[in-house]
């Protein structure tokens, strides 16, 4: 297991539920990781509040793992006083879209060099199954008991239009395109959003009668299609994944290597 | 000294020259009247100096963008005013718990809400105290003169370092706005606390939460050979979360009294003829100065008054208040609040009944008459 190395064994068992996507999600970002062969000192995994969150607790490299919502706010702090380090912010849904909108938002604006990961299964789980910005209407949630109202987010738009460089979006089924896909957007310099489609057996699929891990990543499989494929052509109402936006554009960091070049010519 | 070092600048300038004096490298921060002339000049001077300004999307972001650059082993600070310090109190508490050295500003303004922008209060004393939930010590310094403005903004680094905390520079309008002469030392005349750093070497565990014998835990800059979790839930030694009682109840000691405990050497105050006097005043920020005025032309009419003023606000220095008053007929505290230090002080004092408040509470800067017009209600000449 050439991923063990980066595994903290001694905070195992992790507080995950049995069927819970987001261990897929913690195997497919260390694949990539050792992929690219990034060292484990060069690595700040920056999280928020709830259950993806917990992530960074159980990996071998320098974790922060902060408030609710805020987790790219302190990424920033990292990352532009150390441009150098690799900053990888997994969020969860509610953490990531709600709480943490306007940091996502910002974030992707100023182009920063973070990779955010968000494992979106559309609920809160760390607190009991309420509904999150990414639910979306008609769903069942402890706060939503006669069906959810609320329209949710598209993040990979949301991204995009927020100026993010590196946008894709991948599930907890398609674990091979969501490893090439999470190592793509570390390699990329800039702000890179990755949204996974992950399952929360015991809160969303119990309450919206999706059934266990396994009908719910079937779900996953059937309901999405590759961008820009025939099948998506076809069957508009079915969720693309793949890459979609992936540019070139000035790097914050970068950027403000040129504002204190020309502080400096001043003096 | 050179002459370039005599300035005639506003209070927001002299913290700013005091913060890059102490060391300062990273500030990040937002917009908000009256403390955004520190953000306007750190976006001057910090790229001069190699180091990082940043403008974040909100008041949160900005004190958590600090606590992130912190970690990576820099001298970070904030600034902002009451609405700003409101939605910052969150993160502040993650400070306290996960122990980030830092410095929080916050130059008052009228409140509660949007208040009095522009206009002078003292009114955050207690925010700073206790705005952020949870048991917890904190600690908080102010200033009522350019020359202390520049002391306790290098004192706040300081002790963000040897206490592993934030710290919070309690400032106030009048203060941050007024100009006056400052003589900005020569670099050496404070000395400036750098960074406890661990000395255990590679491949050797580092455990980040682990006191040592005199209570200080030196750290290890992210990016380093020592890789460890920091969290805001309750930690144990490797900065794990933790459920277990003894290590819930053994953090919650440790935040608190490595602060309580040192409250003397974290106490900062002057006084100006306390010894003989029957009146003490007891001030801090801007309205000591009307305070000191007061003190200075009835001590020229022989009447025996004295002053006590606070640079320390929090961990509320007692012990110094309460032996510095013990003497004193009557004591009267000078404040732009609703007596928020006035409470304090009779905690101190401990009797009630020879504590006085003489306030403000109109966005109007209390001026020597109007503690004159007090002092002669409660001496019973009526104004």
């Amino acid at each position: 297991m050439s991923i063990r190395k980066y595994i903290r064994e001694r905070f195992f068992p992790h507080m995950w539920c049995p069927g819970c996507g987001h261990g897929i999600i913690l195997n497919a970002m260390l694949h990539a990781i050792d992929r690219i062969g990034i060292s484990k000192n060069e690595i700040v995994m920056v999280s928020g509040i709830g259950c993806s969150s917990r992530i960074s607790g159980y990996v071998d490299f320098h974790t922060l793992h902060t408030i609710h919502g805020r987790a790219l706010a302190f990424a920033t702090g990292v990352k532009l006083s150390r441009p150098e380090l690799n900053l990888i912010v997994p969020m969860g849904d509610g953490d990531a879209l709600a709480i943490g909108g306007n940091h996502f938002i910002h974030a992707a604006r100023r182009n920063i060099d973070i990779t955010a990961i968000v494992m979106n299964n559309r609920i809160y789980g760390m607190t009991g199954g309420q509904y999150s910005p990414l639910s979306g209407e008609g769903i069942l949630a402890t706060t939503a008991p006669y069906r959810n109202i609320d329209q949710g987010f598209d993040i990979v738009q949301l991204a995009t239009a927020a100026g993010a460089s590196f946008v894709a979006r991948s599930t907890t089924y398609h674990v091979q395109q969501l490893t090439d896909i999470i190592e793509k957007a570390i390699r990329h310099r800039g702000f890179s959003v990755v949204e996974v489609m992950s399952q929360c057996p015991t809160y969303f699929g119990r309450k919206n009668k999706e059934g266990g891990p396994v009908e719910m990543m079937k779900l996953m499989k059937d309901k999405t299609v590759p961008k820009d494929s025939k099948a998506a052509e076809d069957h508009p109402e079915l969720v693309p994944r793949g890459i979609f936006v992936d540019k070139a554009l000035p790097e914050y960091c970068d950027q403000y290597a040129r504002v204190i070049e020309t502080a400096q010519k001043g003096r | 000294m050179t002459s370039g070092r005599i300035k005639f600048i506003q209070g927001n300038e002299v913290c700013v020259e005091a913060a890059l004096y102490a060391g300062l490298n990273f500030f990040a921060g937002y917009p908000i009247t009256p403390s955004t002339e520190i953000a306007e000049h750190l976006a001057v001077r910090l790229p001069q100096i190699g180091g990082k300004f940043i403008q974040m999307e909100d008041e949160i972001a900005s004190i958590c963008a600090i606590i992130g650059a912190s970690l990576t082993g820099n001298k970070v600070m904030t600034a902002t005013s009451g609405p700003g310090f409101s939605l910052m109190q969150e993160a502040l508490g993650y400070a306290v718990m996960a122990e980030i050295p830092s410095v929080i500003v916050d130059v008052q303004r009228g409140g509660p809400s949007t208040g009095l922008p522009t206009h002078v209060s003292q009114g955050d004393v207690n925010q700073a105290r206790w705005g952020t939930h949870g048991d917890h010590a904190i600690i908080c310094l102010t200033a009522s003169n350019h020359p202390d403005v520049f002391t306790m903004t290098v004192e706040a680094f300081n002790m963000a370092e040897t206490y592993r905390t934030p710290v919070i520079l309690l400032f106030d309008e009048v203060v941050g706005h007024m100009r006056e002469k400052v003589v900005l030392p020569e670099p050496g005349d404070i000395p400036i606390v750098e960074r406890l750093r661990t000395s255990v070497k590679e491949g050797v565990d580092y455990h980040p939460y682990l006191p040592r014998e005199d209570g200080r835990l030196p750290m290890s800059d992210f990016g380093g050979v020592h890789r460890y979790n920091v969290t805001g839930l309750v930690h144990d030694m490797w900065g794990f979360p933790s459920n277990s009682p003894q290590v819930a109840h053994g953090l919650l000691r440790h935040l608190v009294d490595k602060i309580q405990n040192n409250v003397h050497e974290i106490a900062r105050y002057k006084t100006f003829e306390t010894d003989d006097a029957d009146c003490i005043l007891v001030s801090y920020g801007s309205s000591a100065r009307s305070a000191l005025h007061v003190v200075e032309n009835r001590r020229r009419r022989g009447e025996k008054l004295g002053l006590l003023e606070l640079q320390t606000l929090w961990p509320f220095p007692h012990h110094i208040v309460r032996s510095i008053c013990s003497k004193a007929e009557y004591v009267v505290v000078v404040e732009m609040n609703m007596g928020q230090v006035t409470e304090q002080v009779k905690l101190a004092v401990g009797s009630e009944k020879k504590v006085f408040l003489a306030n403000r509470i109109d966005g109007v800067f209390i001026n020597p008459t109007d503690i004159r017009n007090i002092l002669r209600l409660i001496q019973g000449k009526g104004v």
